[in-house]
């Protein structure tokens, strides 16, 4: 019987490899890009708070409007919108896999791939609607 | 460990160790907000586009009128847990030093209710037109 003391090397095991070793791929672009939506939409809630404050109003609706059609306002809740709902999207993705569901090595690819798409989809029609919704009515 | 010896169960004495010194409570709330965020998140995005374009007095009456206004409540509510609960793992997951840790737990706590109590008085004070 070997005992640890007659052990002279320490055994040849794999090191795990650190985050820049991996070819990226996209299941793990989707897996940091959660993440990353997830902070940037913490720090966007300061405009949600500002949208229904400033509704009490009219001079600082008017102040909140100017922002939001500004050009740099209208990046940022495109960008929100897009995190939202690209969030959104990976969050069902989560609840499937907590489901036990959907980890297979094709599933994964398919959902990561369906997550992008449909963030951008989406994202495009509600732009394009609220675009026709502003245009309609003034 | 001899298990006859202690009257504690496993569970009791991992308990309160991990990154959170919590159980399981994060997870779990963590997944009851992002199941309820998905219908009030869609719910708020088509209350936002049905007020575009249009003036603050009628913005103003929509809000707060009571079925809008609750809806509101209800997003403002569960976004605000759920976000508190989701900054609190990646602050947990990068701050390794205990006061710095300490420090933002706190902060994301204060800047979380704040939010969400500044978000939840605009939409009341809509309703009750003060
Ligand atoms: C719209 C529906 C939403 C769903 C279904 C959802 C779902 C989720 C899930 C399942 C997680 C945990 C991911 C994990 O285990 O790694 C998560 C994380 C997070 N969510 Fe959401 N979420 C939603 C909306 C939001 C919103 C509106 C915010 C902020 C205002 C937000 C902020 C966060 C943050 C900061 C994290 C932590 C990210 C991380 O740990 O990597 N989420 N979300």
């Amino acid at each position: 019987m070997i005992t640890m003391a007659e052990t002279k090397a320490p055994a040849a095991r794999p090191l795990s490899p650190h985050l820049q070793i991996y070819r990226p791929m996209l299941t793990m672009m989707m897996s940091i890009a959660h993440r990353i939506t997830g902070f940037g939409l913490y720090f966007g809630t300061l405009l949600l708070a500002w949208w229904v404050i400033s509704a009490s109003g009219p001079n600082g609706y008017a102040r909140f409007e100017a922002f939001a059609g500004s050009w740099i306002g209208r990046l940022i809740l495109f960008g929100y919108t897009w995190a939202l709902i690209h969030h959104m999207l990976g969050g069902i993705r989560h609840l499937i896999w907590d489901s036990g569901r959907g980890l297979g090595p094709i599933e994964r690819e398919r959902l990561a791939a369906a997550n992008l798409i449909g963030s951008i989809a989406i994202t495009l029609i509600l732009w394009a609607i609220g675009l026709l919704a502003m245009g309609g009515s003034q | 460990m001899n298990e006859k010896a202690h009257i504690r169960t496993p569970l009791a004495r991992v308990r309160g160790h991990g990154a959170a010194k919590s159980g399981t409570g994060h997870f779990w709330h963590q997944r009851v907000t992002a199941v309820a965020n998905i219908p009030l998140t869609i719910a708020a995005v088509i209350i936002l586009i049905t007020l575009l374009g249009r003036n603050q007095a009628a913005a103003a009456q929509i809000l707060g009128s009571p079925a809008i206004a609750i809806i509101m409540l209800l997003f403002i509510a569960s976004i605000t847990t759920h976000m508190r609960i989701g900054m609190a793992a990646i602050i947990e997951d990068y701050v390794h030093d205990d006061n710095a840790k300490l420090i933002l737990l706190m902060a994301n706590t204060f800047f979380t209710i704040a939010v969400g109590l500044a978000s939840a008085f605009g939409i009341l004070k809509l309703s009750f037109g003060v």
